[in-house]
C-alpha cells in the first residue's frame, strides 16, 4: 500500500499530469456532445422541437420519445438538443465580452498604475461585491426583460473578475526583462501593452473564460427559469425547466433531463477550465 | 486589540456603509425613475382612466413632484423604515417583506448552519486524507456542488425525496418550528449545496497550507493528541479564509434563496422580489433592493470585524479598507 503510494508519487505520477485526467476526457468528450448539438441541432432532433402535438399531449418515454413529450406533445429530447444552442452561444458571449472588458481595463490598470490603477480597482472592487444574478433580476426588472439585457447585464457584472485577473498577471509581467527593453528602446505604452504584454495573458485568459462561460450558464439559465431571461417557448434549458416543472409528477424526464444537461456542461467547463489553470500553473514551475 | 479601537472602527465603517447605501438607492431610485412603463397604468388596473383618477393618483404616489423632491421624501420615509404602499396589492411594503422574513430567514439560518456544518469537516477531511480516494470523492462533489444552480438541485430533491420516496412535503413552508423545520429541509439542503461546495474547496485549500506548517509538524512531534492539533493549532490559523468564504456563502445563499423559494413556491422574500418585479411593482424593488444591498455590506463588515477577533495580528482599516 505505502510502496504504491510512493511510486505513484514519483516519476510515473508527473508523466500521467501530462496527459489529462480521465475526468477531463469526459468533459471534452460532453463538451463536444454540447458543440455538436449546438451547431446541428435541427439535424440531429428526431422531430421539429417546436411542432404541437395536441393529439399526443403528455407522454412518459418511449421508444418514439425517448425523453417523453410535454404537455403540448413536443418532444422533449428534440428541445433539448436544439437547446444546446443558447446554452452556448449566450455564456460564449458573455465569456467573451466580459474577456474582452477585462482585458483592456486590467492591463491598462496593471500597466499604468498610479491613480489611473487606484480609481479602476476601487470601482471594480465595489462591483465585484455584488451578486450578479440578483443585480441582473433587479436590473431587468427596471429596465424590462430580454435575452440581450440579460447577456448584457451578466457580461458587466463578470468584467471586474476578469480585470482583477488580468491586471494581476499584467504587473507580474511588467517586473520582467522584457518590458523593460521595450520601455528602453522607446516603445509606446499602448504597443508594449497589448503587443507584447498581451499575448503572454492569452493562456490565462483562456483558462478563465471557461469558468466565465460555466458561471454565466448557470446564471442565465437561473434568469430564464425565472422567467427574465429566455423568451417563452424558447428551447432553453432553464426555461424548459420552469415551463414543466408542474409535470414533475406525470413525467419527471421533462424536467429532469433539461437540469441533468445543465449540470454537466457546467460541470464540464468547470473541470476543463480548473484543468487548464493546473497545466498553466505547472508550465510556470518549468520555467 | 482594546473595545474602543474596535467601537471606533465600527463607527467608521457605519458612517461608510450609510452613505454607501444611500448613493445605491439614489442609483436604484434614479433607474426606477428612468424605467420604460409608467406606473400610474399599473396602479389604474382595470379602473378607467379619467384625468381626474390620474391626477388623484400622482398626486398620491407624489409622481407630480421634480425627481430629486421625490427621491427625498421616499429617502425620508425609508429611513423610518417605511418603505411606501405596494401598487399592486395596496398594502405597505414594510408590512408585506415582514409577512415573507420569517420563511426566509428561517431558511437562510438551516442552510448557512447545513453548508458550515458539514462543508468545514469535510474540507478538514480532504486535506487530511489527501490523494485518497476521499480527498478526491470529497473534490468531484464540490465540483458538482459549484456547477449546479440551485434550482436544478431543489427540482432533483423535490422528485427524489418528495415524488419517489415521499419522505418530505413537496410544497409549502408548514406552521410551527417542527412541522416548518421538516417542511424547510429540502429547500434548505438545494441552497446549501453551492455554498457547501465552496466551504469545502476553500476549507481544503487553507488545510492543506496550515498543515504543511512547522508548528504543526513540532507540536506531532512533542506528542500534542492529533485532534488537538488539528483543530487548535491548524484549524484555527486555517479560518481567516473559511470566515471570508462564510461572507461569499451568504450573498450566494440570498441569490439561491430567489431560485429555491420560487421553485418550491415558499412565501419568502426571494419569490417576493420575483413577483414584483414581474408586476412591475416599483417600492417592492425598491425596498427589497436596498435590503438586499444593506444584508451585503452588513455581512462583509461583520466578516472584517470576525478577522481581528481571529487573528489579533490583523490590524483595523488597514487590511479591511
Amino acid at each position: 500500500m505505502s510502496a504504491t503510494a510512493v511510486t505513484a508519487s514519483g516519476r510515473p505520477a508527473r508523466r500521467a499530469r501530462r496527459r489529462p485526467s480521465p475526468l477531463v476526457l469526459a468533459a471534452a468528450v460532453v463538451m463536444g456532445l454540447v458543440l455538436c448539438c449546438a451547431l446541428l441541432g435541427e439535424v440531429l432532433a428526431p422531430h421539429d422541437p417546436d411542432a404541437q402535438q395536441l393529439l399526443v399531449g403528455l407522454q412518459t418515454p418511449s421508444f418514439a420519445h425517448p425523453l417523453g413529450t410535454d404537455d403540448s406533445g413536443r418532444d422533449m429530447l428534440s428541445r433539448l438538443i436544439v437547446g444546446a444552442r443558447a446554452a452556448v452561444v449566450g455564456p460564449a458571449l458573455i465569456a467573451l465580452g466580459s474577456g474582452l472588458v477585462g482585458t483592456l481595463v486590467g492591463v491598462s490598470a496593471g500597466y499604468l498604475g498610479g491613480w489611473r490603477d487606484a480609481v479602476i480597482m476601487r470601482a471594480v472592487d465595489l462591483l465585484y461585491a455584488l451578486p450578479p444574478l440578483l443585480v441582473a433580476i433587479v436590473l431587468i426588472g427596471v429596465l424590462g426583460g430580454g435575452y440581450t439585457v440579460a447577456i448584457a447585464i451578466l457580461m458587466l457584472l463578470s468584467a471586474p473578475a476578469d480585470t482583477r485577473i488580468m491586471r494581476g498577471a499584467t504587473l507580474e509581467q511588467r517586473a520582467r526583462p522584457y518590458v523593460d527593453a521595450a520601455r528602453t528602446v522607446g516603445v509606446p505604452p499602448r504597443r508594449i501593452m497589448f503587443r507584447h504584454i498581451w499575448p503572454n495573458l492569452l493562456p490565462l485568459l483562456a483558462a478563465n473564460a471557461f469558468l466565465t462561460f460555466a458561471y454565466s450558464l448557470v446564471a442565465l439559465s437561473a434568469l430564464s427559469f425565472l422567467g427574465l431571461g429566455a423568451d417563452p417557448g424558447a428551447p432553453d434549458w432553464g426555461r424548459m425547466l420552469s415551463d414543466n416543472l408542474p409535470l414533475l409528477q406525470d413525467n419527471p424526464a421533462a424536467v429532469l433531463a433539461p437540469g441533468i444537461a445543465l449540470v454537466l456542461t457546467a460541470m464540464a467547463m468547470n473541470l476543463l477550465g480548473d484543468w487548464a489553470y493546473e497545466r498553466l500553473a505547472d508550465r510556470g514551475r518549468a520555467r | 486589540m482594546s473595545g474602543t479601537r474596535l467601537g471606533a472602527y465600527v463607527a467608521r465603517r457605519v458612517v461608510v456603509l450609510l452613505a454607501l447605501l444611500a448613493l445605491l438607492s439614489l442609483i436604484v431610485f434614479g433607474l426606477l425613475y428612468l424605467a420604460p412603463g409608467d406606473t400610474v397604468q399599473v396602479l389604474l388596473g382595470t379602473r378607467p382612466a379619467s384625468p381626474e383618477t390620474i391626477a388623484a393618483l400622482r398626486k398620491q404616489f407624489h409622481l407630480d413632484r421634480p425627481f430629486l423632491e421625490q427621491y427625498w421624501i421616499w429617502l425620508s420615509h425609508a429611513a423610518q423604515l417605511d418603505f411606501g404602499t405596494s401598487v399592486r396589492s395596496g398594502r405597505t411594503v414594510a408590512s408585506m417583506i415582514g409577512g415573507r422574513a420569517a420563511v426566509s430567514g428561517f431558511l437562510a439560518v438551516y442552510a448557512l448552519v447545513l453548508a458550515l456544518g458539514v462543508g468545514v469537516p469535510l474540507g478538514v477531511l480532504a486535506a487530511v486524507r489527501k490523494r485518497t480516494a476521499v480527498d478526491r470523492g470529497v473534490v468531484g462533489l464540490s465540483v458538482l456542488g459549484v456547477s449546479a444552480p440551485a434550482f436544478v438541485t431543489a427540482v432533483v430533491l423535490l422528485y427524489v425525496f418528495a415524488v419517489i420516496l415521499g419522505w418530505f412535503p413537496v410544497y409549502g413552508a408548514g406552521s410551527g418550528f417542527v412541522d416548518r423545520f421538516w417542511h424547510l429541509t429540502l429547500p434548505a439542503l438545494a441552497l446549501s449545496l453551492t455554498g457547501l461546495a465552496l466551504i469545502v474547496k476553500l476549507t481544503r485549500a487553507a488545510m492543506l497550507t496550515t498543515l504543511e506548517q512547522d508548528y504543526v509538524g513540532f507540536a506531532l512531534a512533542r506528542g500534542v493528541p492529533a485532534r488537538r492539533v488539528l483543530t487548535r493549532y491548524a484549524l484555527r490559523n486555517a479560518l481567516v479564509p473559511i470566515v471570508t468564504a462564510a461572507g461569499l456563502v451568504l450573498t450566494v445563499l440570498l441569490t439561491g434563496a430567489v431560485l429555491v423559494e420560487t421553485t418550491f413556491s415558499l412565501p419568502g422574500v426571494g419569490s417576493l422580489l420575483v413577483e414584483a418585479v414581474a408586476n412591475k411593482d416599483v417600492p417592492v424593488v425598491q425596498a427589497l433592493a436596498i435590503l438586499l444591498a444593506a444584508i451585503v455590506v452588513l455581512v462583509n463588515l461583520v466578516v472584517d470585524v470576525l478577522y481581528t477577533v481571529i487573528d489579533p495580528r490583523i490590524g483595523f482599516g488597514r487590511q479591511a479598507a
